[in-house]
């Protein structure tokens, strides 16, 4: 494996209006590699992913993609990277007054001069690589929530990007449909070598999927490191999220006492 | 101290508004260069959606226009007759509902008319696509909202609020002919006839005029209040009531806007 970074982000930071979100985030993603960032609801994870995709703006850091600090680019600069990154949202975020074909030929009609019949082909194999084939003409509504996934993913894999993004592939799927998905995601990574992101709290999904992993709590990177690194790690937060203890209750009586009274836990 | 804090409100409120209606016109002039400019530099118009946009607005919205325009023909030939007869003058009727009907009710109609069917659609329409993170996932893609989901609207919105509004003139003055007829010993020939002689151009084309800011003005509300739709499901109706309230509002007002100008620089 390659070792050049795909993406480095230093000391990002992200607020929505007051409230800071992402203290100030420092790693690397490698080129060809599949990072799994995870972290519980409102660690500030999707927020990363979506200033990742360049949906969020930064308010300080930077964030390396591509040779260029996506941080301060203009919008026109910004959509050629995006015309080389691939997003499958968490519900699908499929078109519904679009058919499944169409929502894949999508990108490809806007960016690109290729003939229909082209274009018809292209999505047909890209349906056919995430295993719908035949649901072309299929509206959104019709497909199951599983399905709907994989679509997603045959959508950001119309342009043959070069960075894939997932956001929560597992949520709200059955475990099998989920570990199909799991599998999905495996055989895109074996196919096409691309660098995969995948934001997740889903531990048995991500120990199968990722070459390193990221723990964000809080806005904060408690850990990060390779997959096995990550599992035997000793950091006394790693080890909360992995063995899935519940956060710790108001720990004292007087604490107790004093919260309700102050409003400040000591 | 009172006095002091009202002063500040009603500022903040009118800055507020103020802001509001920058928003609208920086979304109506993107939606305007997308249509008018960006063709002519490769990134073509998504006619067919337009089209669609244009079936959806105008032509379906006809029956209940053309109901709603006759009645108030009808009765704005009876509150005008009302009056009229006091001074033996109810042939005047036929001028009275034309000129009200081209200038100031077709129009207005026609966009409370279009308000409700097409602008609301529009908020729920893009309130929804923001809500299943369809709008995120075209900015992913590299493909632009505004060019994607309001310019056909826009476009559509120009070219058929014109045309529903000449309809809904013509609609009115039926209305009005069928009392001319009935009660005021017109023929229908006669009654064509002093509608025409009380028209002159000026008026039918001011009203044009409103009816494509009107276009603008509804298109530009409806788009807005579905990007600004925030959270889930119970947002987009939110959404869908705030754009038809306001739309309303600001519809009147460029009315009012426009009407004086009209008044004071037309002459």
């Amino acid at each position: 494996m390659k070792t050049d970074a795909m993406i480095s982000l230093r000391n990002l930071r992200v607020s929505y209006g007051e409230r800071e979100i992402l203290h100030g985030l420092t790693f690397d993603v490698y080129d060809g590699e599949t990072m799994v960032i995870l972290g519980g609801s409102g660690s500030g994870k999707s927020t990363l992913l979506r200033t990742l995709v360049g949906l969020e703006k930064p308010t300080s850091g930077e964030i390396w993609l591509k040779g260029q600090n996506i941080a301060t680019i203009s919008n026109a600069e910004m959509d050629k990277i995006r015309k080389k990154m691939g997003m499958s949202f968490q519900g699908g975020a499929l078109f519904g007054s679009l058919t499944v074909g169409e929502n894949v030929a999508l990108p490809l009609r806007q960016h690109t001069k290729l003939e229909p019949s082209t274009i018809d082909i292209i999505t047909r194999l890209k349906l056919n690589q995430v295993g719908l084939s035949g649901f072309e003409n299929y509206m959104p509504s019709q497909l199951s929530g599983g399905m709907k996934k994989r679509a997603a993913v045959a959508r950001a894999l119309a342009m043959d990007p070069e960075i894939l993004f997932f956001d929560e592939p597992s949520a709200g799927l059955d475990p099998i449909i989920a570990a199909g998905v799991d599998q999905l995601i495996l055989e895109v990574k074996k196919a096409f070598h691309m660098t995969i992101i995948v934001v997740t709290h889903e531990l048995a999904s991500a120990f199968l999927i990722a070459d390193r992993m990221v723990l964000v709590d809080k806005g904060h990177v408690v850990a990060i490191g390779p997959r096995d690194e990550m599992r035997a790690s000793q950091h006394p937060r790693v080890r909360q999220f992995l063995d899935r203890v519940a956060e710790p209750a108001v720990a004292q009586e007087l604490d107790y006492l004093q919260m309700l009274t102050d409003g400040t836990p000591r | 101290m009172r006095s002091a804090e009202l002063t500040t409100q009603i500022g903040a409120s009118v800055s507020n508004g103020l802001a509001y209606v920058g928003t609208l016109a920086i979304l109506g002039e993107r939606a305007a260069y997308y249509t008018f400019v960006a063709p002519f530099k490769g990134k073509p118009l998504r006619l067919q959606r337009a089209i669609a946009q244009a079936m959806e607005i105008g032509v379906r919205s006809l029956p209940i226009l053309s109901l709603i325009t006759f009645f108030n023909g009808l009765i704005l030939a009876l509150q005008s007759a009302y009056e009229l007869r006091k001074f033996g003058a109810i042939s005047y009727v036929a001028g009275a509902v034309a000129v009200s009907m081209t200038r100031e009710l077709g129009p207005l109609l026609t966009a409370i008319v279009v308000i409700g069917r097409s602008g609301s659609a529009f908020a729920a329409e893009i309130g929804t696509m923001k809500v299943t993170e369809e709008i995120d996932a075209l900015q992913t893609m590299a493909i632009d909202p505004v060019h994607f989901l309001v310019t056909p609207k826009f476009l559509a919105m120009i070219l058929m609020l014109p045309c529903l509004t000449i309809w809904a003139n013509t609609m009115g003055m039926v209305g009005g002919m069928l009392f001319g007829v009935a009660k005021a010993d017109f023929t229908v020939g006669r009654y064509i006839q002093a509608s025409l002689d009380s028209l002159v151009l000026r008026d039918v084309i001011t009203g044009l005029i409103k009816s494509v800011m009107f276009g603008i003005t509804i298109t530009a509300v409806g788009c807005q209040e579905g990007f600004a739709t925030r959270g889930g499901a119970e947002q987009v109706g939110r959404s869908t009531t705030r754009a038809v309230v306001l739309a309303l509002f600001l519809v009147i007002l460029v009315d009012l806007v426009f009407t004086s100008l009209f008044f004071f620089f037309g002459s």
